[in-house]
């Protein structure tokens, strides 16, 4: 127990650090960047308790908010999917989620992706509706979720798969 | 009371979101409105500082380019000083003629952004250094932005890639002014609205600040024009303006302060309330 929390207190620094320092500033065609720091909240472990998890997310997020400027932006974001996020693992991996088995490492691939897809296109999508925050502009939105949402799952799931046999 | 705490335990966790996501919107909404964004900005001291060691470790890749760019204005620089026939059709500032009416300070920036809608810069200069807000922000090849707040040793400065920056720009060959804005997406262009239909716009014109506001003097190099088109009402062109600057490789910046700017502002505000 206590080498999952060291484990998972060292993800959250070094997801914001990498976040901040390096992600934010790739842009790749002029606007667009990875969000990787929701790995965090996807690898949560799932049997412990929302309360930790929502409250964990949102200083996450205000953490990211702090080095980009964005008000709350990502904190909202990330609250919201860590609050979705049952209803994402229930979709993803049905049966395996109702009886609490899944481990990270070890479901399969397609499942895997279903989930990070789903967490990834919510969060892109709040986050640059609260980021732009104009619906007259709602194609931009769009074009941005799009974009930023495929360079996020690849880079997550390169990530989960470099880092899978660490991770136990 | 007993159902009221009852139905707290059993949605807590959709309460908790609730209470979370208000505060996020909140803190969104504030800074939108940027005088008033007081709590998250990256001119804080940890951010700040966090930017600034990482600032260090970034600059040595950048070092040739930034180099180079010094190098070249230090050329333009001693050509005006040699020669001062050129200095007049220059699209460079001439510092000299207004050495009365403006003082410059020198900074870097330490968190450059292009990415998002409403792009902040950081810089690591601050009130002790004499830094207030609304003064602008201008690099070798042109326009940056205007100060929006300044902390202890950093201040932020609003881009002029960001949807709330209004600048009154010019053309360099007529007087006809318009307005700067910026609606997103690519960081090259840049858009100068209510310039009025009767004014001669050719692809390839210079556009420069007009000195209207008291913030920037007359003369900053903007970018050229790209490409034009009347607006909906058919009255002013739009005019797409590709900027000087390369907004995404910036470092060394230069700090405008108008002297004068209280008197203006108090003359221009006093007209208006009558």
């Amino acid at each position: 127990m206590n080498s999952i929390l060291s484990i998972h207190t060292v993800r959250f620094i070094v997801l914001i650090l990498l976040q901040g320092l390096i992600l934010n500033h790739i842009n790749f065609l002029g606007y667009i960047n990875p969000y990787i720091y929701i790995l965090f909240i996807a690898l949560y472990p799932i049997k412990n308790n929302r309360i930790a998890l929502i409250l964990l997310s949102f200083f996450l997020g205000l953490a990211i908010d702090f080095f980009q400027d964005t008000g709350g932006a990502h904190a909202g974001a990330s609250v919201l999917i860590a609050y979705a996020r049952p209803i994402f693992l229930k979709f993803a991996f049905g049966a395996m989620f109702e009886h609490q088995i899944i481990k990270f490492n070890t479901v399969e691939f397609g499942s895997k992706l279903t989930y990070f897809t789903l967490l990834t296109v919510t969060h892109h999508f709040v986050l640059f509706t609260l980021e732009i925050f104009s619906f007259s502009r709602i194609i931009l939105i769009l074009e941005k979720t799009l974009y930023s949402s495929i360079f996020t799952i690849i880079l997550s799931i390169i990530l989960t798969i470099i880092f899978s046999k660490k991770i136990k | 009371m007993q159902q009221i705490i009852n139905f707290i335990i059993r949605f807590k966790n959709f309460l908790l979101l609730l209470l979370l996501f208000c505060i996020s919107l909140a803190l969104t909404i504030l800074s939108h409105s940027y005088h008033t964004s007081k709590f998250i900005n990256s001119a804080n001291i940890v951010t700040g500082g966090l930017y600034e060691s990482f600032h260090h470790i970034h600059k040595y890749v950048d070092l040739n380019t930034q180099n180079d760019m010094l190098a070249e204005e230090n050329r333009k620089l001693r050509l005006k000083l040699l020669n001062p026939v050129v200095f007049s059709d220059s699209t460079y500032i001439d510092t000299a003629s207004y050495a009365d009416n403006y003082r410059i300070y020198n900074a870097n920036i330490i968190k450059n952004s292009y990415s998002l809608t409403n792009n902040i810069l950081t810089l690591n200069k601050g009130a002790v250094d004499g830094i207030k807000q609304d003064l602008g922000v201008i690099s070798s090849n042109g326009l940056v932005g205007i100060i929006d707040k300044s902390g202890k040793h950093y201040s932020r400065v609003l881009s002029i890639l960001n949807t709330s920056t209004r600048i009154s720009a010019q053309l360099k060959k007529t007087n006809h002014f318009g307005t700067l804005i910026w609606k997103g997406g690519s960081p090259e262009y840049i858009k100068l609205i209510d310039i009025p239909k009767i004014a001669p716009v050719q692809p390839g014109d210079t556009i420069i600040t007009s000195g209207r506001s008291s913030i920037f003097p007359k003369g900053v190099p903007i970018g050229v024009v790209n490409d034009f088109e009347l607006d909906q009402s058919e009255n002013y062109f739009e005019v797409n303006i590709k900027l000087f600057n390369d907004m995404t490789n910036l470092e060394h910046v230069y700090i405008i302060e108008n002297l004068h700017s209280k008197e203006i502002n108090n003359l221009t505000n006093g007209t208006s309330d009558e």
